[in-house]
């Protein structure tokens, strides 16, 4: 499998992250080597084998669904770029 | 001798005979890291009024009788661990301006025991890369010098890290390992680092890369520091759904074990074509030390080992495209305006992201999409299943295992660069043990013809590091690597 230009350019629309034109060859031959590369594991025959989603041994665990923190807004929005009272400001969405 | 070639047990002992404050070995290592950091990079940010503050207060606990496991034991933080009201970076752009409100629960332990805070030490930019190159600080360079007098990669992510221990700068220092970004680093600027069993250490407050992979760990410059660091580390946390609800041992105790009667096995696998000689010769070395101390040699197989990286290059871009989506411009780090939301999405992660980042995010946002997730994604998740079976097997006839750490020495800032799967290939060793989530170890244990350090590594079962401690104990004092780099505070080796 081997990604043309446009799929980068999609890849890169679902990543949210904008490109300028002359990026995009130089990225599709980057992704291309790292895809290539990865291609032998479809020589391993997997038949039958339950995938492994995570390294940890164990069950995760469940706890009572209860509010266990919280009521500090003004820590929670010490970092954010633009804020208007309790809330995250972004540009306006809804005309 | 100065205290900055002090290891952590001997500082404990000294602080405790009094014949050396917190704050001495504190002003000492800050200066050490005022000489230093200008030249090698080890450090974004540096810490020293809050160090000193830390130290007087250990001073004043042990006056008391009073202080707690590591009081005034000068460390460096990898900037990956947030740590409330210092900046924390994680080696980009992107979190320039983040000060977290929070601390992460591996710092706060550390915290609690005493340990004093230098710095937080520079990465490879989300903790993906092997060589620190990919920083948006700017690359760590190693304090180890090659004759030709080119700058050094300390191999990475935990490059700075790695620096600081080695030239001195830091008697012990936390790092972050998802695929060999503790051992890898530990190998290339001669130190020791663990991995622990994933699940071992909290990743609560570790700035996420791979969540099924990353596992917090320490560096210093003997096995046995390590274990006094990582017993401090460890334990069950409830803000962590992956972490293990297990007693934690007395790691600092199974360095003295020795390996009398022990399985060490030698996997087939990793001898891997084109390794350089020394590489193997040191690898033989390692193997007639064990013997020499009463442990049986057994030759065991890991089949799938040449599957790790091309599955740890799926698993790992994956998570990461997951993870890193919450970089968005609005709730935390940098922002750049756009024409509406979606054009600020793209712009702010545009500029925030270095190359690798974005190449990453990329590969995983590929191998998510509809109608690749089988082809890729799942694969290797059948494939990473092989490569947990395969080590459950060998682990089944032998109680250890012993490797190289890295294929190569530390390389030049520059080299290796031309193509990213050429830099990936320096995890070949270190990423097995990632995907199956066993504990690692690197080990210093020679030096190669150019005079530059390279590692053994010692894998264990799950949550069987006490055994991981004892053979790399093992291999720590036969080896007796007592070189030191070029680049080292307090004057030249």
């Amino acid at each position: 499998m081997s990604l043309d230009h446009a799929t980068v350019r999609r890849i890169a629309k679902l990543a949210r992250i904008r490109l300028d034109e002359d990026e995009v060859p130089r990225l599709a031959g980057e992704l291309n080597a790292i895809l290539g590369y990865v291609e032998q594991l479809a020589e391993v025959d997997v038949e039958g084998v339950a995938p492994l989603s995570g390294g940890a041994q164990m069950a995760l665990r469940m706890r009572e669904d209860a509010v266990t923190d919280g009521q500090y807004p003004d820590r929670v929005l010490a970092n954010a770029p633009e804020r208007i009272g309790d809330f995250f400001a972004v540009p306006k969405v809804v005309e | 001798m100065s205290v900055l070639d002090m290891t952590i047990a001997a500082a404990l002992d000294a602080l405790a005979a009094k014949t050396v404050s917190a704050v001495e070995l504190t002003e000492a290592h800050v200066a050490a890291v005022e000489a230093l950091n200008p030249r090698l990079n080890a450090f974004i940010t540096t810490t020293p009024e809050l160090a000193l503050e830390q130290a007087r207060a250990a001073d004043d606990a042990r006056a008391k009788g009073e202080a707690p496991a590591l009081a005034g034991i000068p460390i460096a933080m990898k900037d990956l661990f947030c740590t409330e009201g210092v900046r924390t970076t994680a080696g980009s752009k992107i979190l320039e301006p983040f000060v977290p409100p929070y601390e992460s629960t591996v710092s706060a332990r550390l915290k609690a025991a005493g340990a004093v805070m230098l710095g937080k030490a520079n990465l490879d930019e989300f903790a993906m890369g092997s060589s620190n190159i990919t920083s948006g600080y700017g690359p760590v360079e190693n304090p180890w010098q090659r004759a030709d007098g080119a700058k050094l990669t300390p191999g990475g992510s935990s490059g700075g890290s790695a620096a600081a221990v080695a030239a001195r700068m830091a008697m012990g220092a936390t790092g972050t390992d998802t695929g060999g970004s503790i051992r890898q680093p530990a190998a290339f600027s001669g130190i020791a680092g663990i991995k622990p069993t994933y699940g071992r250490c909290s990743r609560f407050g570790i700035i996420a890369f791979a969540s099924s992979l990353d596992q917090a760990g320490p560096m210093a410059r003997t096995v046995e520091d390590c274990a006094i660091l990582l017993r401090e580390m460890s334990g069950f946390d409830p803000k962590d759904s992956t972490s293990a609800e297990r007693a934690v041992p007395d790691f600092r105790a199974a360095c003295g074990r020795g390996v009398k009667g022990l399985r060490i096995g030698i996997p087939a696998e990793y001898r891997v074509e084109g390794m350089p000689r020394e590489i193997e010769k040191l690898w033989q070395d390692g193997i007639d030390w064990l013997r020499r101390e009463g442990a049986e040699i057994v030759d065991v197989s890991l089949p799938h080992t040449k599957y790790g990286l091309p599955v740890y290059y799926i698993v790992a871009p994956a998570e990461a495209s997951s993870n890193l989506a919450r970089y968005d411009g609005v709730r935390f780090g940098a922002r750049i305006e756009g024409k509406d939301l979606i054009d600020l999405y793209e712009r702010t992660r545009a500029a925030g992201f270095g190359a690798e980042v974005k190449r990453r995010i990329m590969i995983g946002t590929y191998v998510l999409s509809a109608g690749y997730y089988d082809a890729y994604y799942l694969k290797a998740q059948k494939v990473r299943a092989l490569i947990l079976r395969d080590f459950q097997e060998a682990f089944g006839k032998v109680d250890a295992l012993l490797t190289p750490t890295a294929p190569s020495a530390a390389f030049a800032l520059g080299e290796k660069m031309d193509d990213p799967v050429t830099m990936y290939l320096n995890d070949v060793f270190t990423v097995p043990a990632s995907l199956a989530g066993v504990p690692g170890m690197s080990v210093p244990a020679g030096l190669d013809a150019a005079g530059l350090p390279l590692g053994l590594q010692v894998l264990g079962r799950h949550f069987d590091e006490e055994t991981v401690f004892a053979v790399s104990s093992v291999l720590e004092r036969a080896a007796g690597f007592a070189h030191r780099p070029g680049v080292i505070a307090g004057g030249a080796a």
